[in-house]
């Protein structure tokens, strides 16, 4: 049992194909048995794996999922922004140079106004649960942007770590919601094609929620969803601590 | 040979997202300027705008295609590390406003989308 496991970590990597793998088969078999297909293989594959690391977190007390048990450290270097960037710009191949450019305004549009619709919405939600300096507003707000303009934006401005930490947790609410959620509404929402998809990942900006969103519904929309969102957090980076933090200033 | 389209993918993708850093530090902040946006265009490029000119051929090809198939699995491997107990134990009001903030943009998405046609 101890040689075995030697085995499984030092080839951690090898050891997360099989389990991604193991995650995929059980996952299209219950699409295709429970569902008789209607709910898509690989949303359910995102959402079982989205359980497993809830439950490794309560196990572990760590932040990376699965990751942090040492047999499934690979899921970390798997499911890591490296191999994740990658794999994005490969799904590029294929893409239609002209559906690009025919979506370019609604997808530069969907982009500023994401970004501000997000915070906006953000830092109502602040303000309604009694937050009144424009430094916590401004950072929580910043916060569903993406988890990643949070803290940017709170040390920017010199907001105290209670929001900062705040900021983070919506930010990752919303990608893990974007992750699951959007299976179940893309066909009402008419996220059947690339202008769609662009608008999409102008809104919607967090990289991990577009990328797994869009895979659950259609891999062929990746790249124009991913397109977009590849600038949605600089966008945040650079209007929030700025123009929106000196909004919020004025207003209060 | 196969791994000429690797190389070519990790050619567009590290000038990608160099050039997503310059950006970041040309405006003055610490944050990916577009990169992997960047990089689909080069390969784009690349592969469609020399044809002809530079043909990829089908071996060197699935280098590329191989890694757009393994991105579902990599997207699984991706949600299985990611920190959901800290999103839930964010509190109350971290759920409501990512909630609200994800509900209000999906509703946009076909507004814009549809904008064009009226």
């Amino acid at each position: 049992m101890e040689i075995l496991n030697e085995v499984l970590i030092s080839n951690n990597l090898i050891t997360a194909f099989v389990f991604v793998g193991l995650v995929v088969y059980l996952s299209y078999f219950f699409s295709n048995h429970f569902t008789g297909g209607r709910f898509h293989g690989s949303a359910i594959a995102i959402i079982l794996g989205l359980i497993f690391a809830y439950s490794a977190g309560l196990f572990t007390d760590g932040q990376k999922g699965v990751a942090d048990f040492a047999i499934l450290s690979g899921v970390g270097i798997l499911g890591g922004s490296m191999l994740r960037d990658f794999a994005i710009v490969a799904t590029a191949y294929g893409a239609n140079f002209n559906d690009l450019r025919s979506s370019g305004k609604a997808g530069v549009f969907s982009l500023l106004f994401g970004v501000i619709l997000s915070f906006s919405f953000g830092a109502l939600v602040a303000i309604s649960f009694g937050y009144d300096d424009p430094r916590s507003i401004t950072t929580i707000g910043a916060g569903t942007v993406t988890f990643v303009v949070g803290p940017i934006t709170g040390s920017a401005i010199g907001a105290e770590s209670e929001a900062i930490a705040l900021s983070i947790a919506a930010g990752l609410v919303k990608s893990i919601l974007v992750m699951t959620i959007t299976p179940l509404v893309a066909r009402r929402i008419g996220l059947d094609n690339p202008k769609s998809a662009m608008v999409f990942g102008g809104l919607m900006g967090t990289n991990s929620g577009v990328a797994a969103g869009l895979a659950a519904v259609d891999p062929k929309l990746v790249p124009y969803g991913a397109m977009t969102a590849t600038f949605y957090t600089a966008v945040g980076c650079l209007l929030v601590p700025s123009v929106l933090f000196f909004l919020v200033s004025a207003l209060y | 040979m196969v791994i000429y389209g690797i190389a070519l993918l990790g050619v567009c993708t590290l000038l990608g997202l160099f050039a997503g850093e310059l950006l970041g530090s040309l405006f003055g902040i610490d944050a990916n300027v577009g990169g992997i946006g960047i990089a689909m265009f080069l390969l784009m490029c690349a592969t469609s705008f020399f044809k002809g000119r530079f043909e990829i051929g089908n071996v060197s090809e699935k280098g590329i295609t191989f890694w757009s198939m393994i991105y579902i699995p990599i997207v699984v491997a991706m949600a299985a590390k990611q920190n959901v107990v800290g999103a839930i134990d964010g509190g109350f009001m971290a759920l409501m406003a990512g909630l609200l903030v994800v509900a209000v943009s999906f509703i946009f998405v076909p507004i814009i989308s549809n904008f064009k046609r009226k």
